[in-house]
């Protein structure tokens, strides 16, 4: 057993501190008031290698772990939780599933450019009436020789408006539920591929989503990813690593408004002294260290599996993953409140970034799988007697 | 980073899983009888549990905190009253090895090991947490030292083979304390009471009076007023104990659950949702307590990580005990039910070996500063 990070952890883990405090967070603030996109940030984490951390070098990626991955998250998330979410769709949601799924052909032609930076993914699951209930899905593929027809629509896509690239999932199989869900790759400029203006959220402003028309989009053969009907094993094999990157930006977002928390109660004075004497504040501040290093440890322990799977291809992760993003996600929501508390009408005022991590954290309870959802997998995998 | 554990871990969580397996179908009859047996603490020093982080030539198992904690969770996961025998034991194991003479180890170490049972008689009437309002006296009388004074709340007090006592041997506050290795048997150390408790009723709590307790300069434990660093020693390292207990304790009152629950033809949603909120807040407890383990065991600061693990495990703990009463509803709370003995064992966890309030304030002082 060791606690320790391993060095080249710690390095990525402070390349990606140094990028989100010089870089990142003198925009932050303006970032969430205009929901401008962060294109030059963007560009800046491709050239960093932080676009496909996890993916092997040879295929244009930063060659690092998926516990890097998920250090990386934490700081970028701290700074701008926007830059965090647009950073974990493309490794997780994007990259992931080329480099597990993808042929060396799909590998070569989309995973390279869009590990190394080059291009940006994005990835339509949810549809306006089904999110985790992909069994639902309306959106179909129907095969036409070589080619496939797409056609319905996919919502609440995170990158949807910039993205160069979408790996959607559609019905191939009415017959077969689930079973009958086939993934394709789809180009941006593939005629019947249409991205609509971008959604407008209570929080994560800068991350644009949108949804996203698919108009008889044909595509060939060759940007099926994986087997037909494989689709939803994908899916849910992908969200299983997505969901340690969002467990970590929930993090992230946490750590920043309890590190100002910390800060303030030094400053702000009450009854002749620093609040920070005061117990009650103590008490919140104790409350909210031991639940940030309770998800901190839990998203180590999900990442670390993770990447032992690589090579122990029976090893599952989705409980670890699930409770991760469950404990970090509401944890977010429980300290952003607590230490808006502390800053009192300061942090409700847009002067100071309480709000903003307030507003920010809530999400994190509701993507790649809600609150509820985590405690089905949970269960569920309690019940079958998982670890 | 690397969670998983080295051979001689797994050779201590193995035995340690054997043991639990022997002691859960007797637990309840401890109970009713409100009595551990000793063959159960010498089984279990057979089995290297009784000194798991006593060096081998003590008789120890020579393993680290992360062992011991992984063995303590399966111990109180049958039993809660025979793991805090077995936390206090292995602590006064711990200590002796630490601060104790040659001639103290040799003498007390073994014996502990093998399953006689060692003491903390650290508590009184009027100081818990805080050791500096200690009263208990030790009066130097020619070569040897007369303690007076009462202790509260010493768990096996009554059928220790050595127990652990803190008293003042010079001047008020923590500098004053010192620490005896006093015999169980020793004259003039009298059990005053026994209490009478909601849970933990297989371990007996007593009160003691020390009415002039005799005992050499020899007995003298570290050195003169090094007292209060052995306190701190061993309730740092104790809260590690706890909290692994309280995690057992949780971790059976969970498999409860899921028994029930596996039972039913189709579970309530309500009833999978606390389920799932058990195991998720059991497992960051688990990692939270293996850490501040880890820590303890390569020799680092652990305090503030030893405060986050007791304060946030015990109360999963007993937030996950009563989500399972919830679950299997009112059979969970008939007597004799291991659910109800887990929800009334658990309680004490927030309470002994420093309180949550008092773990707030450890960690809120490491933050602050303040």
């Amino acid at each position: 057993m060791d606690f320790r990070l391993t060095d080249e952890q710690q390095l990525i883990q402070k390349t990606a501190r140094d990028f989100a405090t010089q870089e990142v967070l003198p925009k932050a603030r303006e970032l969430d008031e205009t929901g401008r996109w962060p294109a030059s940030l963007v560009a800046r984490m491709g050239e960093l290698g932080f676009l496909g951390i996890a993916v092997p070098e040879e295929l244009g990626g930063g060659g690092a772990d998926y516990l890097s991955y998920a250090l990386a998250m934490i700081e970028i998330s701290k700074a701008c939780a926007s830059t965090g979410v647009i950073m974990s769709v493309n490794n997780s949601l994007v990259c992931d599933p080329l480099l597990k799924f993808g042929s060396d052909a799909q590998k070569q032609e989309f995973l390279v450019p869009l590990a190394s930076g080059a291009k940006l993914g994005c990835f339509g699951l949810t549809e306006p009436s089904s999110g985790s209930d992909a069994s639902n899905m309306q959106t179909t593929a129907v095969r036409d020789g070589d080619e496939w027809v797409i056609n319905g629509s996919k919502n609440w896509i995170t990158n949807g408006p910039h993205a160069d690239l979408i790996v959607v999932f559609c019905n191939t199989d009415r017959t077969k539920g689930a079973k009958g869900t086939t993934a394709f790759i789809v180009p941006k400029g593939t005629p019947g591929f249409e991205p609509q203006e971008p959604d407008h959220k209570m929080g994560i402003h800068a991350a644009h989503s949108c949804t996203i028309f698919f108009n008889d989009c044909r595509v060939p053969d060759a940007y099926r990813l994986g087997e037909e009907g494989m689709g939803f094993k994908i899916a849910m094999n992908t969200l299983d690593g997505g969901r340690i990157g969002i467990a970590a930006q929930a993090l992230g977002i946490a750590e920043a408004a309890y590190e100002k928390a910390v800060a303030y109660a030094h400053e702000r004075k009450a009854f002749g002294a620093p609040i920070a004497k005061l117990q009650a504040i103590q008490f919140k501040v104790a409350d909210m260290a031991m639940q940030l290093d309770a998800a901190r440890l839990l998203i180590y322990r999900a990442a670390l599996l993770k990447e032992r799977a690589r090579t122990e291809p029976s090893l599952r992760h989705s409980q670890q993953s699930a409770t991760a993003k469950l404990y970090a996600s509401e944890m977010a929501t429980r300290v952003t409140h607590q230490a808006l508390q502390i800053f009192g009408g300061y942090g409700y005022s847009k002067e100071y970034d309480l709000e903003r991590h307030y507003r920010d954290a809530r999400i994190t309870e509701i993507y790649e799988g809600t609150s509820e959802i985590m405690r089905l997998v949970i269960a569920a995998g309690a019940l079958k007697g998982g670890a | 980073m690397d969670l998983r554990l080295d051979e001689r871990g797994e050779a201590i969580l193995r035995r340690a899983k054997e043991q639990r397996a022997a002691l859960a179908p007797r637990a309840a009859a401890f109970e009713a009888a409100e009595e551990v047996p000793a063959d159960v603490f010498h089984e279990l020093g057979a089995a290297g549990l009784m000194a798991v982080g006593v060096p081998e030539d003590l008789g120890g198992s020579g393993a680290g905190t992360v062992a011991y904690s992984l063995a303590m969770t399966e111990i109180a996961s049958a039993c809660a009253s025979t793991a805090v025998t077995m936390a206090v034991t292995n602590m006064v194991g711990e200590v002796i090895a630490a601060f104790g003479s040659d001639e103290q180890r040799r003498a007390y170490c073994p014996r502990l090991a093998a399953g006689e049972l060692g003491a903390f008689a650290l508590s009184e009437v009027g100081a818990g947490s805080d050791p500096g309002g200690m009263t208990t006296a030790a009066i130097q009388d020619g070569d040897d030292w007369v303690l007076t004074g009462s202790k509260q709340w010493i768990s096996h007090g009554d059928s220790a083979a050595v127990l652990v006592v803190w008293a003042r041997t010079d001047g008020p506050g923590s500098r004053g304390l010192s620490c005896f290795l006093v015999p169980g048997d020793a004259e003039n150390l009298r059990v005053v009471k026994r209490e009478d408790k909601m849970g933990l009723r297989a371990s007996h709590t007593v009160a003691l009076a020390l009415d002039g307790v005799r005992v050499p300069s020899s007995a003298l434990l570290g050195s003169r007023g090094g007292g209060f660093r052995i306190a701190m020693m061993a309730l740092d390292g104790g809260r590690i104990g706890i909290a692994s207990q309280a995690l057992g304790i949780a971790r059976a009152a969970e498999r409860a659950a899921v028994e029930h629950l596996r039972a039913l033809p189709s579970p309530e949603g309500a009833a999978l949702e606390r389920l799932a909120d058990v195991r998720t807040r059991l497992d960051a407890a688990r990692l939270l307590t293996l850490r501040a383990a880890w820590l303890k065991e390569r020799g680092e600061r652990f305090t503030r990580e030893a405060s986050i693990a007791k304060a946030f495990t015990t109360e999963a703990a007993w937030a996950s005990c009563n989500d399972v009463v919830e679950i299997l509803g009112e059979e969970a709370l008939e007597e004799g039910h291991r659910v109800d003995r887990a929800f009334r064992d658990v309680r004490v966890t927030m309470i002994y070996e420093g309180t949550s309030e008092v773990q707030r304030i450890v960690i809120g002082r490491a933050v602050l500063g303040a």
